[in-house]
C-alpha cells in the first residue's frame, strides 16, 4: 500500500494491511509534525507532493526494501495539504518473520523518502514561512 | 512541438501557474526548456537552488531530449517526511 492522501493517515488501517501469518514483527514509524524547528516556533505545516511521481516513488522504495531484507510487507502512505502540530505526516509499517529485517526496512524507507520522493513542506512560523530546503523564504513584514 | 510543464511548491509560487504548455523545438533539452522558462518566469530564477528533473515521472538529466506531449516537472529540494 503506497500512496499520498489529504486525510488523517489511519495506522491501524496500515497494521491490518501488512499483518502476515509469516510475519513475527510489525515494526511502525510515524513521522509527526514538530511545533519547533531551527530555532523558530512552527504554527503549522502544509504539504504538497507531484502526486502521480510521488506514489510512483513510493512503490519503488518498497520494492527496493523488498529486495535488500527479507521482509512481508511494507505499506507507505505520506499526508498532504494543512497538517496541524503533532499529527502524522507519514506513517511506514513493515512487517518481516524477524524484527531486524523490519526495523532495517523501515529506516531505508524514511531516509529514501526525504532524499527522492516529490513532496515539499512549506512551514508556517511566527513572523513568515518557508519552503523547507529551498532557504529562500521571506518574512512576511519582508513582503509589505 | 509542444510540451506540457508542471510547476509544484516554490517554483509554482513563484511562477504564478501550476501548469503551462510551451513550444519548444526539435532537440531541446530539458536544461534548454528550464533556461527558456526563466525567461518568461524571471522570478522562477531562485539563487541557489538546486533542481533535479522529472519526465512522465521519472528522473532524468539535464541533457534529456524532449518530446512532443512530454509532462516535464523541475523538482525543488525535496522535503517529504
Amino acid at each position: 500500500m503506497f500512496r499520498v492522501t489529504n486525510q488523517p493517515i489511519d495506522l491501524n488501517e496500515l497494521v491490518q494491511y501488512v499483518t502476515d501469518p509469516e510475519a513475527g514483527a510489525i515494526v511502525p514509524f510515524i513521522g509527526t509534525t514538530r511545533n519547533n524547528n531551527e530555532g523558530r516556533k512552527v504554527i503549522a505545516l502544509d504539504y504538497e507532493a507531484y502526486p502521480e511521481m510521488a506514489e510512483k516513488e513510493l512503490v519503488r522504495i518498497g520494492d527496493d526494501a523488498q529486495k535488500k531484507w527479507p521482509i512481508c510487507k511494507i505499506a507507505i502512505v505520506h499526508r498532504l495539504g494543512p497538517v496541524q502540530i503533532g499529527e502524522a505526516s507519514v506513517i511506514i509499517v513493515v512487517s518481516a518473520a524477524h524484527r531486524d529485517a523490519a526495523f532495517a526496512a523501515s529506516r531505508f524507507a524514511i531516509e529514501e523518502i526525504k532524499k527522492t520522493v516529490p513532496i515539499w513542506k512549506k512551514e508556517v512560523f511566527e513572523g513568515g514561512e518557508v519552503w523547507i530546503g529551498t532557504q529562500t523564504g521571506q518574512p512576511l513584514s519582508a513582503l509589505k | 512541438m509542444k510540451v506540457k510543464v508542471k510547476f509544484f511548491a516554490i517554483l509554482r509560487e513563484r511562477a504564478g501557474a501550476a501548469e503551462v504548455l510551451k513550444e519548444i523545438s526539435d532537440g531541446c533539452t530539458i536544461g534548454d526548456l528550464w533556461r527558456q522558462l526563466q525567461k518568461d518566469y524571471p522570478k522562477l530564477d531562485v539563487p541557489g537552488i538546486r533542481l533535479l528533473y522529472a519526465v512522465n515521472q521519472n528522473y532524468v538529466g539535464p541533457d534529456y531530449v524532449l518530446r512532443e506531449q512530454d509532462e516535464v516537472v523541475f523538482i525543488p529540494p525535496v522535503s517529504g517526511g
